[in-house]
């Protein structure tokens, strides 16, 4: 292979991916339909890089994908053994930091945390359950938040303040004491200016923020992650399939 | 003395803590491989024998539910004590579940909600000596004693349970994987 055809390539797991100047290891592999575990990044938002679950090796060194820039000749490890074994850890710390019970959750099969428990076969959270109390806030008409299955991705933080440019959710408190807050006087959702069609109010990719009145209208068997695990929908994560619903649009 | 040395029954205990028992009816559920399973295990103690203390040591022990009260603890510690194999069976074995639900209020609070009198006293919260303690939270079984396996789902179906006994009956490691492994 010439030099030319080099110049813009780097390896995940031996493979060679072609990237843009510019991407993240993280873009370029979903670009290349190559997957990355991931749960606090989205494509149309910037990079936040706190959920660790992209950590990959690189060049000997380990690095979150989706914060780090694709350059030529890096070489990636990326699906081995060791990293899901670490990425598995990672999960069950989340599943035991804030209280995620699927069975009466409305997101179930849609929802990226559990889809990635599924894929990584997390049997357990393993460690002791915090089971901390926290607050739901169902003042809204139209939107409910509760707090319980927050992950602290931001991603309701980022697509507010930078898809909507509404500023609606912050990260509050440090360490355990995080919490989502809501930029209203009351501090409530239904007095913040949350439009149920707001990037913020459909972006979450665990439970915590849910349209209301929607519930089981797709029922469980039938929902995203269900047909096949979220390791094989690349094309999803990557946001290929609205592209692909707006062609057939037009 | 010259009969043919059959393989030895696995011994298989069952029991629900703080559960539904849907994860026994779960078990059902595997119809007519029931019969299959006859042929390779015993049950000992078991709401299907309704064997009501693990007569010898047992294979393998299914939990499941989560750990509420102190009848519980009881229970579960005997099964860990009489199993060589311990599964917590089912989400509320796993992490507390449904039950759970009840972690993030005070359990006075909850009792006396529950049970107190129409002018508001909380003379009518069951205190027969007889009656289990509730603990302070619904624990998942793994905080309470040692656990080898873990089979999520809520139920778990019954092919899910059937994978799992089968794999462990012929010295396979489990797996469950998509798409048996559901949390819901």
């Amino acid at each position: 292979m010439s030099e030319a055809n080099n110049a813009n390539t780097f390896s995940i797991d031996g493979q060679r991916i072609a990237f843009e100047p510019g991407q993240t290891i993280l873009q370029a592999a979903l670009a290349a339909g190559v997957y990355i575990p991931h749960l606090c990044h989205h494509p149309d938002l910037k990079p936040h890089g706190s959920c660790k679950l992209c950590t990959v090796v690189v060049n000997g060194r380990n690095g979150s994908a989706c914060t780090q820039k694709a350059m030529p000749g890096l070489e990636v490890e990326n699906n081995s053994p060791a990293l899901n074994d670490r990425r598995r850890v990672l999960l069950q710390m989340l599943f035991v930091e804030g209280n995620h019970f699927c069975p009466g959750c409305e997101k179930s099969g849609n929802c990226q945390l559990q889809a990635l428990a599924y894929d990584l076969e997390m049997l357990t959270p393993h460690f002791r359950h915090a089971f901390p109390v926290r607050q739901v806030d169902t003042s809204h008409p139209d939107v409910w938040l509760d707090r319980n299955r927050c992950v602290m991705c931001e991603l309701c933080v980022r697509a507010s303040r930078d898809l909507d440019g509404k500023n609606v959710f912050m990260l509050a408190g440090r360490g355990a004491d995080s919490k989502i807050v809501v930029n209203s006087p009351s501090g409530l959702l239904g007095d913040s200016e949350l439009a149920p069609d707001d990037r913020a109010a459909q972006v979450c990719p665990v439970g915590a923020i849910l349209p209301k009145r929607v519930g089981y209208a797709v029922p469980i068997g039938q929902r995203q992650f269900d047909a096949q695990p979220i390791s094989r929908q690349v094309d999803y994560l990557a946001g290929r399939h609205l592209a692909d619903a707006e062609t057939e649009v037009r | 003395m010259n009969a043919p040395m059959l393989p030895r029954k696995l011994r298989i205990a069952t029991t629900s803590l703080s559960g539904c028992f849907g994860c026994h009816m779960s078990f059902l559920d595997i119809d007519e491989r029931l019969i299959e399973l006859a042929g390779l295990v015993e049950f000992d103690r078991s709401p299907i024998t309704d064997i009501k203390h693990c007569s010898q040591r047992c294979d393998v022990a299914l939990i499941e539910g989560g750990v509420c009260n102190a009848e519980n603890v009881h229970v579960l510690r005997e099964l860990r004590a009489n199993a060589k194999t311990l599964v917590a069976l089912g989400a509320c074995a796993v992490n507390g579940g449904l039950p759970a639900q009840r972690n993030h209020l005070d359990v006075g609070r909850c009792l006396s909600q529950v049970y107190r009198t129409p002018d508001g006293t909380a003379a009518a919260i069951p205190n027969d000596p007889e009656l289990p303690l509730l603990l302070d939270k619904v624990y998942p079984i793994n905080e309470i004693v040692r656990v080898d396996y873990f089979l999520p789902g809520c139920p778990p179906s019954g092919d899910t349970i059937w994978k799992f006994l089968t794999d462990l009956l012929t010295g396979r490691t489990p797996r469950i994987e998509h798409p048996l492994l559901k949390f819901d």
